[in-house]
């Protein structure tokens, strides 16, 4: 009883100290909502097309039609023909069409104009165009009951639209996990050493695993609230997707605390490792940097070029990321993420052995 | 804290050794401290006072020698020892960023007791500063609100390593009152210092150290007497006063914090 109310005055002041301390708040829930915020205000909706339609082209046109009921493009009406054609030369607009009819066949001519400086928005145009030709060519000849020599039959799975958030957001939390895991951890421990706070601790009725489980404790709940903060913002503001909504929300914490007490060994690490305080940043960085880079924080990893993702694949961080996009976006159950979870916890297992074999008290 | 139990044997050292390599710090000294006194451990720096006073504390394993403190042994029961000690340690700091009320309410549930910081401040005329942080106090105020740490368990015995190393005149002299206080209040004070006027002036007995040996034990003025009687004469002149009396007249005996 009286050893759980240390623990508690442990968690409780290490609370009240890391919210006095203006860059734990800072690095921890503010820079990481930043990052979401210049991700999620970059590109929300996938590709969008720009497509100018000139003066004299006819609108009435099943064509026409078409291509206005397509949500990504966008028709442009409202410029001179000088204008379009300048925006087309810069690249700023994808394409210019020009549809005229004739009551002769062909009934509908499409002047499409691309350039090279956006090819592949031309391209895509392009491609849009000619398979809505193709359907009024084919309704048109089945109409006359001429059979059709070929077909392409797709089927399009209905999904949730992936957002750029979607994939942010996690990569943005674990990483804030990570750092105030390892820097919070280590720069604290290496400090309580150094100003004899540790030793005094000792001189009292509380033993060494009272300190270290009041210290996680503290930063498990403080985790648990940079990952609220981070998601729910993340969730209201930018409509980060959280499939079966307050259990899916649940498991994200889970998973953040989880994340979170590995990382808190490797600040055991360095703070075991590090001489004084100046040594804990260059210590911290070498477990950081790398997972800041290579873990699928701001980029999949499968665009990394082969050789370097068995790299990526022993990061612990790279499998929190992945567990944590499929919990929140696929909505896969934390139980049913076999290979993340055991890459997890053979993470623990490893840094825990290391950091009770290195654990400096004096 | 009872005064009836005065004079009875509190801690006992008996060939304490303690060394580091091939360096003896301690070098299997015996003394005994008796209840309800201010006892110090007199010495230059180097001479193992700290050392010693950490193998009391339990911080730090003996080499060889026994140590019992109000009956445990500091070997079989260093928990029992913690609950009736109080220490403070030479230039420890604090927990980084919290204020003092915030320390004390820390250390209350790491000894699993209750405390009123209010009370406890005032004890040691804190109570202006609660909201403060350790780092923006004076020299004099920290070493009070350190010592106001270690009461807060009620403790029997009251360490303080070096209490008035780096004070002003008059910042030591209001902390010998509070040191003084305490000792009234019924606790037993174990101080080192290198200090010989602040030993006179505040220890009933003392023992004196060099280079991990105690070479000498006794109240300051069986010592002194010691002295004189072996035919010791001061060269110089005695005055009637000392030049911190001059400081102390002139700049008065209010606390600068």
């Amino acid at each position: 009883m009286k050893n759980i109310k240390a623990i508690l005055a442990i968690t409780k002041a290490d609370l009240q100290g890391t919210f006095k301390n203006l860059s734990s708040v800072f690095f921890g829930i503010l820079f990481p909502l930043i990052f979401i915020l210049v991700f999620g205000l970059l590109g929300n909706d996938g590709v969008k097309l720009e497509v100018g339609v000139m003066s004299g082209s006819d609108t009435n046109n099943p064509i026409y039609k078409a291509l206005d009921s397509i949500e990504n493009i966008e028709l442009k009406t409202d410029s001179t023909d000088k204008d379009l054609h300048e925006e087309l030369s810069k690249g700023n607009i994808d394409a210019v069409i020009n549809i005229s009819t004739s009551k002769e066949l062909p009934n509908y001519t499409v002047d499409l104009q691309t350039s090279a400086a956006n090819p592949d928005g031309g391209s895509i145009v392009k491609s849009i165009i000619e398979s809505i030709t193709q359907q009024i060519n084919t309704s048109a000849l089945e109409a006359q009951n001429i059979k059709k020599i070929s077909q392409v039959k797709t089927d399009v799975v209905e999904g949730r639209k992936y957002r750029q958030i979607d994939f942010i957001l996690p990569g943005q939390l674990g990483f804030a996990l990570l750092s105030s895991g390892v820097f919070g951890t280590s720069f604290l421990f290496v400090s309580l050493r150094e100003t004899l706070v540790i030793k005094r601790f000792f001189a009292t009725p509380i033993n060494r695993t009272t300190i270290v489980i009041g210290e996680a404790l503290s930063k498990v709940l403080f985790a648990l609230l940079q990952a609220t903060v981070i998601i729910l913002i993340g969730h209201f503001a930018f409509n980060f997707t959280l499939v079966h909504g307050f259990s899916t929300f649940l498991e994200m914490l889970f998973l953040s605390a989880f994340g979170l007490m590995i990382f808190l060994g490797f600040g055991f690490i360095v703070s075991s490792v590090a001489k004084d305080q100046n040594s804990v940043p260059p210590l911290a960085n070498i477990f950081t940097l790398p997972q800041f880079l290579l873990a699928g924080t701001f980029f999949p990893i499968d665009l990394f070029p082969k050789w370097l993702q068995p790299l990526s694949r022993i990061l612990p961080l790279t499998y929190l990321n992945e567990a944590m996009r499929k919990v929140a976006f696929e909505g896969v159950s934390i139980l049913a993420l076999k290979e993340e979870m055991l890459a997890l916890l053979v993470a623990m297992v490893v840094v825990y052995f290391l950091a009770i074999r290195l654990f400096k008290w004096e | 804290m009872k005064k009836n139990s005065k004079g009875k044997t509190i801690i006992e050292v008996k060939n304490l050794v303690k060394k580091y390599g091939d360096f003896t710090a301690v070098d299997g000294i015996s003394f005994e401290v008796h209840d309800g006194e201010i006892f110090g451990l007199l010495g230059p720096n180097g001479a193992g006072k700290t050392t010693t006073l950490e193998i009391i504390e339990t911080l730090r394993d003996e080499t060889e020698g026994e140590v019992i403190v109000n009956g445990f042994s500091i070997n079989k029961q260093p928990a029992e020892i913690k609950k009736i000690i109080g220490v403070q340690l030479q230039q420890a700091g604090f927990y980084p960023n919290l204020n003092l009320v915030q320390l004390i309410d820390l250390f209350a549930g790491l000894y699993g007791v209750d405390v009123d910081p209010d009370k406890l401040l005032a004890k040691v005329s804190l109570v202006d500063k609660k909201k403060s942080q350790v780092k923006d106090l004076s020299g004099g105020q920290k070493q009070r609100f350190s010592i106001a740490t270690t009461l807060i368990n009620n403790p029997k015995i009251i360490f303080l390593d070096e209490p008035t190393t780096g004070l002003d005149p008059q910042a030591r002299r209001n902390l010998w009152e509070l040191v003084k206080q305490i000792r009234d209040s019924g606790a037993t004070i174990v101080m080192t210092t290198h200090y010989m006027e602040e030993a006179e002036y505040l220890c009933d007995r003392v023992g004196i150290m060099d280079q991990g040996k105690i070479i000498d034990i006794g109240t300051p003025s069986s010592l002194i007497d010691g002295l004189i009687s072996r035919g010791f004469e001061k060269k110089k002149e005695v005055r009637e006063a000392t030049l911190e009396d001059v400081f102390i007249d002139l700049t008065g005996k209010e606390l600068r914090d």
